[in-house]
This record gives structure tokens, sequence and C-alpha cells, in this order.
């Protein structure tokens, strides 16, 4: 069987315009969140979310370092998300001068959840006020969720499998677990694999609060909205960004000697079968999804040193997940750490198992789990479990595991592991 | 550059990111300004709402380069 590992990261979020300054951002337990500046959120049940910062902001992001303003103004941002974090990981694997024949086994793997719903909204109300001549003959390629993938693979010439995953909040996740079964099965030799998402505009604030997945208690604290596992927790705080992984079969890496971040062992995927948006109560599509992962990597849970968990900051999800990890790990729960990293930088949807899953290597880079931030009363039911509370913890880092969970009763499952 | 032009170009400049400069009279928007089928649809329509003028779609296909936009607008607009 052919072995995939993660050569190359690139990373937009709210506390960063790249990975190294989210890096250091999230270890110093800062928080992303803000009022939400897109639009007026007055009269919003949530006020609150997780914005990329404007380029002249200290930890800011920049479109116009890889994208042309052209695009920029033409498409939605988080297909200029992705190109840009896309960029960063060829970068930084040493991709950036592949020939034809490389092209040709190069392929893309970008999900989102929710794609250009900004754009659909504004496109909207045009069609309807104005008329359907004074639609942008852009906006569909510009809303499409594919998009990210089709617009990295033109700038970039590769010509490889070009593929999106849409399964809501483990969209990042899964589009990154399928792009290593495509090395696995010869499709290709390298995958630009991750996901990316920005959908803080009117009616995604309003649909999600409707449907009683925000935060609406910590509107005049932003940075304490989103504290995963906490008794004062009350819903999760949209987030926006993108994060991309460049996975490479192992020996192409290890002949062109590329830095190795890890090597993926094991992907786990399950369906709930139980209801449109709450988690089954007790876990077991969570619970199927890490087991089918962990028994792909050939571990034991003992051998699991770090978790970042999907803990979105809902009242129910958090714990429903935490039990399942509880029945998988049994005692070996006192042996690891997990950490949601969304407390900081908020819930990306469809990008958010891509970020956590950089987050998850840096951690093993760097033999530091990333806090749980404004964890102050952890719920009663999470005793035993070290949380990483409010502070990054150096310890040994072996192997990790990420989880995402989606609306419509989706889990996907990523086992990442060091590479000597 | 009359008064149409410069409001032309700052158009053309804005939507196609292309350098001030580049915009003159017998620039084509396909060979020279880097556009596609679908940055015309979008000119022509930021056009129409500049200027107040309907540019229908038999137009739009004659109008190639900037100065065929320009003299375009000056015949038709109110």
């Amino acid at each position: 069987m052919r072995r995939v590992v993660a050569t190359g990261l690139g990373m937009v979020t709210s506390l960063g315009g790249d990975v190294e300054t989210t890096w250091s951002n999230i270890l110093a337990s800062k928080s992303g969140a803000g009022r939400i500046t897109r639009f007026d959120p007055e009269g919003f049940a949530c006020t609150v979310a997780c914005e990329v910062k404007p380029a002249d902001h200290e930890y800011g992001f920049d479109p116009s370092k890889r994208v042309d303003s052209k695009t920029v103004r033409q498409v939605e941002p988080f297909i200029v998300y992705g190109i840009d974090a896309a960029g960063q990981a060829l970068e930084d694997a040493g991709l950036m001068d592949m020939s034809e024949e490389e092209k040709l086994r190069t392929g893309l793997s970008i999900g989102a959840g929710i794609g250009g719903l900004p754009r659909i909204e504004r496109e909207a109300i045009i069609c309807h006020e104005k008329g359907p001549r004074r639609v942008s003959p852009h906006f569909v390629h510009a809303s499409l969720i594919n998009l990210t993938a089709g617009q990295v693979s033109i700038r970039y010439g590769l010509k490889g499998p070009n593929h999106a995953v849409v399964t809501a909040c483990s969209s990042g996740c899964h589009s990154i677990g399928d792009a290593s079964w495509m090395i696995r099965m010869g499709y290709a030799d390298v995958m630009v694999a991750g996901g990316s998402e920005s959908a803080i505009c009117p009616l995604g604030i309003a649909g999600f609060s409707q449907a009683h997945a925000l935060s609406t208690g910590h509107n005049d604290t932003p940075e304490k909205a989103s504290r995963p596992y906490d008794k004062g927790r009350d819903g999760f705080v949209m987030g926006d960004g993108a994060g991309i992984i460049i996975l490479e079969e192992y020996e192409h890496a290890k002949a062109r000697g590329a830095k190795i971040y890890g090597e993926i062992i094991g992907y786990g995927m399950t369906g709930d079968a139980y209801h449109v948006t709450a988690p089954q109560p007790d876990g077991d599509g969570a619970y199927r999804s890490m087991k089918m992962a962990l028994e792909q990597a050939k571990l034991s849970t003992a051998d699991i040193d770090y978790v970042n968990a999907h803990g979105t900051s809902t009242p129910m999800g958090d714990e429903i997940e935490a039990n399942a990890v509880r029945r998988l790990f049994g005692d070996d729960i006192q042996n690891m750490s997990m950490s949601s990293t969304k407390s900081a930088i908020g819930h990306l949807l469809g990008g958010a198992g891509a970020v956590e899953t950089i987050f998850c290597l840096l951690a093993m880079r760097d033999q530091i789990a990333p806090p749980t931030i404004n964890l102050e009363n952890p719920s009663d039911g999470l005793a035993g479990f070290d949380l990483v509370p409010n502070v990054p913890k150096k310890r040994s880092i072996k192997a990790v595991l990420n989880n995402s969970f989606g609306f419509g009763g989706t889990n996907a499952s990523l086992i990442f592991k060091a590479v000597d | 550059m009359s008064d149409t032009a410069e409001r032309i170009k700052k158009i053309v400049v804005e939507h196609l990111g292309v350098e001030p400069d580049k915009v003159v009279e017998n620039a084509s928007f396909l060979d020279d300004l880097g556009a596609d089928s679908l940055d015309i649809i979008e000119l022509v329509m930021a056009f129409e709402e500049e200027f107040g003028v309907e540019i229908p779609d038999d137009a739009v296909e004659k109008i190639g380069t900037v100065k065929d936009a320009v003299s375009y607008i000056d015949e038709h607009k109110a």
C-alpha cells in the first residue's frame, strides 16, 4: 500500500494570514472573535464572529500577496482564502517548480460547507429588485464550492483529480481523507487538500441562529463567546478562513528530500442516520468513526497523544463527543490531551477540519498541545480529561486524532503519526 | 480624453485590475486588457449603470476596444 505524508501547510484564519502567525497566536491563547464587521449585526440574535482580519491589522490577511485584484473582486472570499492557503502550502512544500509530468500527477480536493452564501444573498436581492439583467455574469462560478479547487488548478497548472467535498462541517476532514485515498489508489502522487469557508453574512448568521446553533449570550464579550466544554457555553461562533495541506506519496516526498510533517495512517467516516442537525445522543456515529480510523492506523488508544476535538461549544455536542472518546479510549483518556481550537478561531464550518488537522501536525512538530481557551468551569461530565484549559501544554506527541462532524449526521476522523 | 472616456477608463481599471496607462483608445478588451467574454458582459453592465444607457447584445458584439465603447456611449447616452 502506498504511504501518504503531509509536506506543506497553508492557512488563513481570524488569528493570522498564514500558518505561523495563526499558530503563535493560538499558543498565546488569543481569541480571533469580535463584533461582526462584515455587516451591521444590530438586531441579530448573535453579533459575534471570528472574521479574517483586513491586511492592515496586526494579524490580518493580505489577499494581494498571491491573488490578483481582478480575482479578489470577482470571486467570493472563501475562494480567495483557499487560493492563498494553497499557494502557501505549495510554497512550504517546495513544489513551485513542478514539471509538466508532475503537474499531471498532482490533484486537488478542496471542500467547503456552504460556499458563496454572501454572494448568493446579494445577487438574489439584485435579481428581485433590479431584474435578471443586473445579475453578475461571474455570480455562479464566484460562488460554487468546487471553484476553489478549480481556481487553484488553473493558477498552478495542476491537472490531476479535481475534487471538492461538501459534507457540512466535516468537509475539510473528508477532503483530506479522500485525497489520501486518491494517492493510495494511484490517481495522483501529490494532492492539494483541505477546506475553506466564508459565510459570515446576514443570511448565514440568521440561518444558523434560527437553527439555535450560534452563541447568543456573549454578544457583549465576543472573545468569551466560543467556550467549548465550559458550563457557560451556549452555541458556536462562526469563523472564516481556509486550511490547505499538501499530501504526497511517501517515496515521492523522500526522493526530493521534502520536509515531512506527519503520515496519514487512519481515516474513519460514518453516518449517524439519526437527525439533520442534532448529534446522536449516545455519540455512536462519532465513536465508530474514531474506531474505524484507529483500526486502519493499527494503533491502540494508548498511542494517541493529542485529540483535536470537533468541540464546537454547543451545549449538547461537546459532551456527546467527549463521551464517545471516553467510550473508545477508556482509561487511556488519562494519557492524552484533548482540546478544541474552535475556542480561539471559531467554527470554520467546511474549513474547520482542515485548519484543525494543521494544528494537529504543528502540535506534533512542536511537541505542544494547543489550548482550549475560555475554559473556566468545565462541565461535570468531563472528569478525567486533560482539556488543555487556557494555556498550551508541552508534552510528547507522536500520534494525533482529529474529529469533524457535520449536519446530516456525517462524521470524519483522521489520524496522523510522526515519521522518523 | 473626454469625460466619457475618463469614466470608462475608471470602470475598466477597477473591473479588470489593469494599470491605468494600459487603458488607451485602441486597447482591445480581449487581447490587450486580459478580459474574457464574461468580463465583457460585466463591463457592459457597469457602463449601462454609469451612463444610464441600455446596450443590446448585438451592440456588445461590436464593442472590441475602449474607443468602441466610448463611441457607442457618446452616440446613445441621454
